[in-house]
């Protein structure tokens, strides 16, 4: 026979808090800037927050400390349960996204944890941005437990506990520029070392104002580009990535006539003609990269961009260097 | 193409709605309203098809073929030969 006394004890639950620790900031402060992306992590399982009892609340979350803490930090004075999913520390959109934050790890957890021995009622509230992952209805098959999706924002919770309705403006998702702000260390410290790289060689190879176009050029991608993502016309990230490569090149350009006193018109032209072709193709395919990170493209519009503008930053990258080494070169 | 985001692959059959308005309560882009019974397809073009409505619609009424729309990821999927895009982000 096997031994269910094990199974027989009471469900365990995990103590939390909605206070944020000093090391739980430091935790979000290098999770922000990318050290160990993926390390970011928490136990999946069920949380008790506060002195929740058999009527008390159920939240489902990922175990990613963002999402996590989010959760918790503004569910202050409440007392609750957190179900914590197994998403390998990928936030709650992103993991419904990719299917890990899903019905079937919601099913399991709820076994695993046996949910349905803790609490009496039988109702999950979901955040709203999970519901890619999750189907509702089967839950509800699979579990008896209701799934109710609250709002977008955990930061609206309170609000929504209120009648368990969320306004429209709760269920919008939104794209501010504090959210696109902290998306910036992020792409510019992947792109740094090879940034760097680049710029070094160029130093020696061209001089300071081709290695610094180089940083220009990476750095209007990745950091300018954000910030002025609502106002740069147009609609396509590419092409808005072009216009704005296209104003940072313009100084380059303009200084490759000053550069060389020595040098003929054409050699300038040349150069100056090079540096305005090559550096928009840089910024422009950081641009175009930068749709992942937001809150609104669609696949079916990237795609289309990728093949309408890959083929034209390639050539205009291509042409525009060539033009710059060989005119530095005829020199 | 002057905005490759005004078509996407999102449809639906008011026919089949059952009316829960599930549709509604998950979009995170107000795609869908409640015109009284019927779910109504008001904002197509703001579709982000990340799957939601579909996921959650009992009775099929939704059909949208969803995915990241990640050039990054898309570029990794094509290099390494992958069907399906995934994003590694966090």
């Amino acid at each position: 026979m096997i031994d269910i006394g094990s199974i027989k004890s009471r469900p365990e639950t995990i103590p939390t808090t909605s206070r944020l620790s000093r090391s739980d900031r430091w935790d979000h402060f290098m999770a922000r800037i990318g050290v160990r992306r993926s390390e970011h992590r928490i136990e999946p399982g069920l949380y008790a927050l506060g002195k929740p009892g058999p009527d008390s609340p159920v939240f489902v979350t990922s175990n990613y400390t963002l999402s996590f803490d989010a959760l918790r930090s503004f569910l202050s004075g409440i007392d609750g349960y957190i179900l914590v999913l197994d998403t390998r520390g990928i936030n709650v959109w992103c993991a419904a996204g990719k299917g890990t934050f899903s019905t079937n790890e919601i099913v399991l957890r709820v076994m695993i944890t046996r949910l349905g021995e803790v609490v009496r009622h039988r109702r999950l509230i979901l955040p709203q941005l999970g519901a890619p992952g999750v189907a509702a209805h089967e839950v509800k098959k699979r579990t008896g437990f209701w799934v109710e999706y609250g709002p977008v924002r955990a930061s609206d919770l309170t609000e929504y506990l209120k009648d368990h309705q969320a306004t429209a403006e709760m269920r919008q998702v939104r794209f501010t520029l504090r959210d696109r702000l902290v998306l910036i260390p992020v792409d510019v410290i992947r792109l740094l070392l090879p940034m760097v790289a680049v710029a070094v060689v160029l130093y020696f190879a061209g001089g300071l104002a081709l290695s610094l176009a180089v940083i220009a050029a990476v750095l209007a991608g990745t950091a300018l580009f954000p910030i002025l993502l609502p106002w740069l016309p147009t609609h396509n990230f590419s092409t808005k990535g072009f216009i704005l490569g296209g104003l940072v090149a313009l100084p380059f350009s303009l200084s490759a006539f000053l550069a060389h006193p020595g040098w003929m018109w054409w050699q300038h032209a040349g150069q100056a003609l090079g540096l305005l072709l090559a550096m928009p193709a840089v910024t422009a395919f950081i641009a175009l990269n930068f749709t992942g990170s937001t809150t609104f493209t669609s696949r079916s519009g990237v795609k289309r961009e990728m093949y309408r503008y890959i083929p034209a930053m390639a050539w205009t990258f291509g042409t525009g260097i060539l033009l710059t080494v060989f005119f530095a070169l005829v020199h | 193409m002057i905005n490759a985001y005004l078509e996407n692959t999102l449809a639906y059959d008011p026919k089949l709605c059952n009316g829960c308005a599930m549709c509604v309560v998950v979009c995170p882009h107000a795609v869908f309203e409640m015109d009284g019974r019927l779910a109504r397809l008001v904002r197509p073009q703001a579709c982000m098809e990340c799957g939601a409505c579909q996921v959650n619609c009992v009775t099929n009424a939704i059909a949208v073929e969803s995915g990241v729309g990640c050039a990054s990821a898309m570029i990794r999927a094509a290099l390494t030969g992958k069907k399906e895009a995934s994003c590694d982000c966090s």
